[in-house]
């Protein structure tokens, strides 16, 4: 393994691949906040020709974190493809750009070799990636989840419907639930953040997910994001649910901050699984975002795209229905501006798509970074030219309970007619069957009318 | 095609047009006269009249859906949540009125993080403003681990001011929102002085600490010998309100303390907790902290 070149007459020597996944970062405030951002640019391109000349097999071989220690390395090394990765372990992670960009690369022969690329592989790819690449790669890979239904099909585009309210009450959660529906948001899922994680509020608000979903003959599936263990405790107890819900970490020790194990992952997987009300097999529905582990003090070390995907490493093992990246909640400390955003939501999803996973994106902020809503429209956009499997839907973006901005209802519709997407076609026959879209997937007259469902 | 001799006749109108408006070119142009501006060709700007504040408006009780199909039951759903519902649309986008609200909420939330406190309002309240190690802003909203630190030059000039062996330390952070604390912090503060004042606790002199997270009552704590701290600050901005204020109070506190020992009063807005009512509240909170010796999750309330 070489971690060494010259560059512009210097020589630049990086002491570990740690490092230099670290320095070739393309620039961000977490990697800055830690001292781990190249300190010139030059040092940032030298530390990407280093990479660039690394072989899969470098990277297989010294792993950032080590499996005796870390229980998220142990996933990904067990969960790897031994006999796929064989194959591919003497590319470069130059050699292994081009083949992922090459017109001769399908998206069926990306998903092929999945399995046998490891995350941090994923990750040293993406950072020789400019935004266009990182566009093209992911758009030819097409990755769909079943729960109840099914997301992520060519030509569709879904959307959770978020209706968060700020002290639970499920009328409030059911006016906005409403609003979104009348706008087409939540093929994806209907799930709503909690605010108070107990069994019994939990089961509350499943079951009110699920009685809509009955009475108005909605096909999609539900989730309440509390902590997977409450959720399981109010599953047990009768709650009527379609997926469990968990936020994930790239190490260890930011898991066990979140209190989630591989293990504890298994066991909700066999509760859904047994209890639960879609026939799956995609069950599990994940959150994170990069930043999560060093806003924690459990990064261990390692930069924040490299854990993001280590994240991904991890999920793939439980066969998730869908996997959001919320890179924009945590503030400027991990993500300044913009830029930033936008440059971590288009590696997030390809790093994502590359390993399997049904990827969703949340483009979002928080009113203390120096990102406005043209910045999170643009990441938005973009990352639906990326393919990604589904967004986030809020009333105007709002979150009036989580207080960060992500994309609206109208956005949702939006993106759906600027790119001549329809909804999961089970859904789209609902919606017109409702009245409130078109043959085309366009929102008829009646549609933003959260009235019609009173 | 237009002909030439057209395009002539075209140019002299216009000629004779801003001739006969006493201009000789557009409105604005260099050289024009205050008299030109208010042409009797140019709207009439009217000084007495000025457009509403649009933050006034109470957004639950407006509905911009044409037409609804239950507009009792949209009435209704509008006073049950705080999100942005019943908002309509222009085609897939949102109307006018909806995006320049949004705008407006969101301007106000990053004005409040992003402006820093008036040293003329430190000044009005007689309180000594004290820096973290953060030298801007920027490094302030970058670095959470740096707006808990003092130089010790700021160090020894707390000292200066408030002592060692503090019975109870109180101070003002601009954290988050400026505006959450020049809206609140006061009030809170003499209703608190004055709760301590018939318990007859000391209460060493306040002062305002800039580019302050909630971790600088830590070093405060040590420079201070504080038995009891507390830390008024603002909190991060939602969209709903700007305004909110917090109290993070910690018996012996010291550096990289675990969060679960402080006791936190959150919401201290006109809209949550209000200022006055929380003051007395902290001074009930800080007297139990000096009798049980304890704070935060050991202090069970």
């Amino acid at each position: 393994m070489i971690l060494k070149t010259k560059l512009a007459g210097q020589v630049f020597a990086f002491n570990s691949l740690t490092d230099v996944l670290a320095r070739a970062n393309d620039e961000k405030s977490g990697d800055v906040l830690l001292g781990r951002a190249a300190r010139t640019v030059t040092e940032r391109t030298a530390a990407k020709i280093v990479i660039s000349n690394l072989t899969l097999e470098d990277i297989y071989e010294n792993p950032v974190l080590p499996p005796e220690k870390d229980e998220v390395s142990r996933v990904l090394k067990e969960d790897l493809s031994m006999g796929i990765y064989s194959r591919i372990k003497k590319w470069t992670v130059g050699e292994f750009r081009n083949w992922l960009l090459s017109h001769d690369t399908s998206g069926e022969d990306i998903i092929r070799v999945s399995r046998g690329i490891e995350a941090e592989a994923a990750a040293a790819v993406a950072k020789l990636m400019t935004t266009m690449d990182l566009v093209s790669a992911a758009s030819k890979i097409v990755v769909p989840s079943t729960c109840a239904t099914t997301i992520g099909l060519p030509g569709t585009l879904s959307f959770r419907n978020q209706p968060n309210h700020p002290a639970d009450d499920l009328e409030g959660i059911k006016a906005s639930l409403c609003e979104g529906l009348s706008y087409g948001a939540g093929d994806a899922i209907l799930g709503v953040n909690p605010v108070e994680d107990t069994i019994d509020n939990t089961l509350a608000i499943m079951n009110l997910l699920y009685d809509f979903m009955e009475k108005w003959q909605i096909p999609t599936q539900n989730c309440v994001l509390a902590h997977v263990t409450t959720q399981m405790g109010a599953v047990e107890k009768g709650a009527r649910a379609c997926a469990l819900f968990q936020s994930l970490a790239g190490t260890q020790l930011a898991n066990d901050g979140f209190g989630v194990t591989a293990k504890i992952l298994d066991e909700a997987y066999d509760c859904i699984h047994k209890l639960g009300q879609a026939p799956g097999p995609n069950l599990l529905y994940f959150e994170t975002g990069q930043g999560s582990e060093q806003s924690i003090d459990a990064d261990e070390g390692v930069d924040m795209v490299t854990l993001e995907a280590r994240c991904y490493g991890f999920a793939r093992r439980f066969k998730p229905f869908m996997l959001n990246n919320v890179s924009g909640f945590i503030g400027p400390e991990t993500h300044y501006d913009g830029r930033q955003i936008v440059r971590a939501t288009l590696e997030d999803h390809f790093m994502g798509k590359l390993l399997g996973i049904p990827m969703g994106m949340a483009p979002c902020y928080t009113n203390h970074t120096k990102i406005n809503q043209d910045d999170q429209e643009m990441a938005t956009l973009l990352a639906a030219m990326a393919g990604a499997n589904y967004y986030m839907g809020l009333p105007v973006g709002d979150d009036v309970m989580l207080a960060y901005l992500d994309t609206s209802y109208h956005d949702d519709a939006t993106m759906r007619e600027v790119l001549g997407r329809t909804p999961v076609p089970e859904f789209f026959e609902w919606m017109k069957k409702m009245e409130l879209m078109d043959e085309k997937g366009r929102l008829t007259a009646k549609a933003g009318d959260a009235s019609i469902f009173y | 095609m237009i002909s030439e001799n057209e395009i002539k006749k075209y140019v002299a109108k216009i000629l004779k047009d801003l001739a006969e408006n006493g201009q000789a070119g557009p409105a604005g142009q260099a050289g024009q006269g205050a008299a030109a501006a208010k042409s009797a060709a140019q709207p009439a700007v009217d000084d007495g009249a000025i457009l509403p504040d649009i933050l006034e408006e109470d957004l639950s009780e407006r509905i911009d859906v044409p037409n609804p199909h239950n507009l009792e039951a949209l009435k209704a759903i509008k006073k049950i949540t705080p999100a942005r519902i019943g908002v309509g649309r222009a085609g897939h986008r949102y109307l006018t009125h909806t995006l320049l609200r949004f705008r407006a909420d969101h301007a106000v939330a990053m004005d409040a993080v992003f402006t820093d406190v008036p040293d003329e309002w430190m000044a009005e309240h007689n309180l000594p403003k004290f820096q973290t190690v953060c030298e801007n802003k920027d490094v302030f909203l970058t670095r959470p681990d740096l707006g808990r630190r003092f130089g010790p030059e700021e160090a020894a000039k707390i000292k200066a001011l408030v002592g060692s062996n503090n019975k109870v330390v109180v101070f003002v952070a601009d954290g988050l929102s400026t505006k959450a604390v020049t809206v609140n912090a006061i009030d809170t503060l003499k209703a608190m002085t004055d709760g301590l004042k018939s318990f007859g606790i000391p209460l060493s002199a306040p002062f305002f600490v800039k580019y302050g997270r909630v971790g600088s009552e830590d070093a405060v704590s040590e420079i201070t010998g504080a038995e009891v701290v507390v830390c008024l600050i603002g909190e991060r901005p939602g969209l709903v309100t700007s305004e909110s204020m917090s109290a993070y109070i910690c018996y012996k506190a010291y550096p990289n303390i675990p969060e679960a020992k402080r006791t936190v009063i959150s919401n201290i807005h006109r809209g949550g907790t209000p200022a006055v009512e929380a003051g007395s509240y902290i001074a009930d909170l800080v007297k139990l902290m000096l009798e049980k010796k304890a704070s935060g999750l050991d202090l069970k309330l």
